[in-house]
């Protein structure tokens, strides 16, 4: 008589948390700061949301029916992208380029790669970075938020036949009742007319005509929901912010004329959005709790550089999509050490495949380490 | 002589088809990708480095017995160089602008591996007239494969086909299929489709060899 024992490694307990559940989850929260983006433009942003989101689902059914790769719509995954992508556009953005949005979102950030998990890039700001170099005119042209009428007109330039350019929304806004009204993005103001808007301004989205996406104070409140519940890590967006923050502060503090105040660079254009949104998503960003600092850290200069320094007043996402690429570096480097490894000071790190000089060892041909780390067990 | 017939059929296929250039070797990538903006410029580019393919193809071939080993590259480089020489100035004077188009990509048809590949692994082996055959073949698979990349990367960068205009005035030109980018997405595309084809291919041909073999053993 002999009982079977079962070996296996960890984990042993499995939590009830799965992937389809963290991403409704991911879905919900995002539902209020949709509202407030309708709210703010009205139909127009109403079908962009709906139409982008769609085109990812139905591209992603596509590509799980007819590659095999694991997930479908049912996942929320597809959705997540969608929404991100719509949001991240401006609301009057012609809706068929939407389309092309989404699929190329899900087509070459998602499914080249291998579906859910397996890919490098975020896939909201694949779809993105597709339109901004196809698109440049009409990803450049945004229309003032809370104009008259927006919940039953379109922005002419929404509804574009596929593969017609849109309509210029420049006379339509003009022959808008209001006076000083201006299509031109908090960012491009300061980038162009050298115009810094107020920081509680951009805080709420609420004052006045300007044009900007969702608020920066909604979804931090959105994103600690999520945070709280931990269906994201606090330390991505925190160090995001801290380090744009502190880069932003630091040239401010060298030369206040020609840089605006750290509060105009957190809280203008994506990077809130971006922050606790695009560059938390879970397959793209580093597991370990050190690389998650590095990598957000990476992400909030590079933002400041690339606003600051190139001819694009907007950084956020290519800042990410580079991280992006580095992020399984960072994590290589970031290799936790194993809980009661110091000694004397020295720290002594496991030997698994994952540290770098194992990686380089191997490379040069010699075969595993002969000493191989085993816990001392006392008895 | 049908049976002749049919391998010259065969080795004239083998550059369009089994092994096409662009998309199943995947050489000559730096023309491909560099002057597909436009169809007339891949289909001009195409047709200059068939000729010139064809041209050192035959030459090599005819020197094949003459040409030492040990130098065999360089003779070959010059041989192809001469062709090139010739096309450059030919193509400056039938149109100059197409000529700036092209740029330096024609001078660059010396090094393009397609051309010193089929020069080394086929030509200096076969005797003039199979170089020649096989040699037309795959000028006219990397013409077609060139063609297939400039046609779409015309009609979405552009709106036109051949500088036609396809879809009036108004058509809202994808700036990304002009630059370097593009190249890549189409050229992706293009051997998604290939290697799609090839699978489904190879998955229909597998029930009915192994029913073939079957009836073998039975």
């Amino acid at each position: 008589m002999s009982a079977r024992i079962e070996l296996r490694t960890a984990p042993h307990v499995k939590g009830r948390r799965t992937v389809e559940k963290i991403m409704q989850q991911v879905v919900f929260s995002l539902l209020p700061i949709c509202l407030f983006f309708i709210y703010q433009y009205g139909i127009s942003a109403a079908a962009l949301i709906i139409v982008v989101t769609a085109s990812c689902l139905a591209t992603e059914r596509l590509f799980v029916r007819q590659g095999g790769q694991a997930g479908d719509v049912s996942d929320w995954s597809a959705t997540i992208t969608g929404i991100l992508l719509a949001l991240s556009l401006p609301p009057g953005f012609p809706l068929w380029m939407g389309a092309v949005a989404g699929i190329v979102a899900i087509a070459i950030g998602k499914s080249l790669f291998g579906g859910i998990g397996r890919n490098v890039f975020n896939p909201a700001l694949v779809g993105r970075a597709f339109v901004q170099a196809a698109f440049p005119t009409a990803i450049a042209s945004y229309t003032p938020s809370f104009l008259p009428g927006r919940f039953s007109e379109f922005i002419p330039s929404s509804l574009a036949l596929p593969f017609m350019q849109p309509a210029s929304t420049e006379a339509w806004v003009k022959a808008m009742p209001i006076d000083a009204l201006t299509s031109a993005t908090p960012l491009a103001k300061w980038k162009f007319d050298g115009i810094v808007a107020g920081a509680d301004e951009l805080l709420t989205s609420l004052a006045g005509h300007m044009a900007v996406g969702p608020s920066p104070l909604l979804i931090l409140i959105c994103g600690a929901y999520l945070a709280s519940r931990r269906y994201l890590d606090w330390r991505i967006p925190v160090s995001i912010l801290g380090a744009a923050g502190i880069t932003a502060l630091a040239l401010y503090g060298f030369d206040p004329v020609r840089y605006p105040n750290p509060f105009f660079m957190l809280l203008s254009g994506g990077l809130v959005l971006g922050a606790v949104y695009m560059a938390t998503d879970m397959a793209t960003s580093p597991v370990t709790p050190k690389g998650m600092w590095v990598y957000g850290a990476l992400i909030g200069v590079l933002t400041v550089v690339i606003r600051y320094y190139s001819g694009l007043p907007e950084g956020v996402m290519y800042a990410i999509l580079i991280a992006n690429a580095a992020s399984p570096l960072i994590e290589k480097i970031t290799q936790p050490t194993p809980f009661g490894r110091g000694r004397g000071g020295r720290v002594r790190r496991a030997t698994y495949p994952l540290h770098p000089s194992y990686i380089s060892r191997e490379e040069d041909g010699a075969s595993a380490p002969k000493k191989l780390f085993k816990p001392k067990v006392k008895s | 002589m049908n049976l002749g017939q049919a391998k010259t059929f065969d080795e004239f296929m083998e550059g369009i088809w089994r092994q096409n250039p662009v998309f199943v070797m995947a050489l000559g990538m730096c023309p491909t990708l560099a002057v597909t903006v436009s169809a007339i410029n891949a289909l001009s580019m195409g047709v200059a480095t068939t000729f010139v393919l064809i041209c050192s193809c035959l030459l090599v071939s005819l020197l094949r017995r003459v040409i030492p080993k040990e130098v065999r590259i360089a003779t070959y480089i010059v041989i192809i160089a001469t062709f090139v020489t010739v096309t450059d100035y030919a193509i400056q004077a039938i149109s100059l602008t197409l000529y700036d188009a092209l740029g330096a990509f024609i001078q660059l048809i010396v090094v393009n591996c397609v051309i010193l590949g089929r020069a080394e692994a086929h030509a200096s082996k076969v005797s003039p007239l199979t170089a020649v055959i096989n040699a037309a073949g795959m000028g006219a698979g990397f013409t077609i494969g060139l063609l297939a990349l400039g046609t779409v990367r015309e009609i979405f960068g552009n709106g036109t086909l051949f500088g036609i205009s396809l879809f009036g005035a108004n058509f809202q030109p994808w700036v990304i299929m002009v630059l370097p980018p593009g190249g890549f997405f189409v050229l992706g595309g293009w051997l998604l489709l290939f290697a799609w084809w090839a699978k489904r291919r190879d998955k229909a041909a597998l029930p009915a060899d192994k029913a073939a073999e079957g009836h073998q053993h039975a």
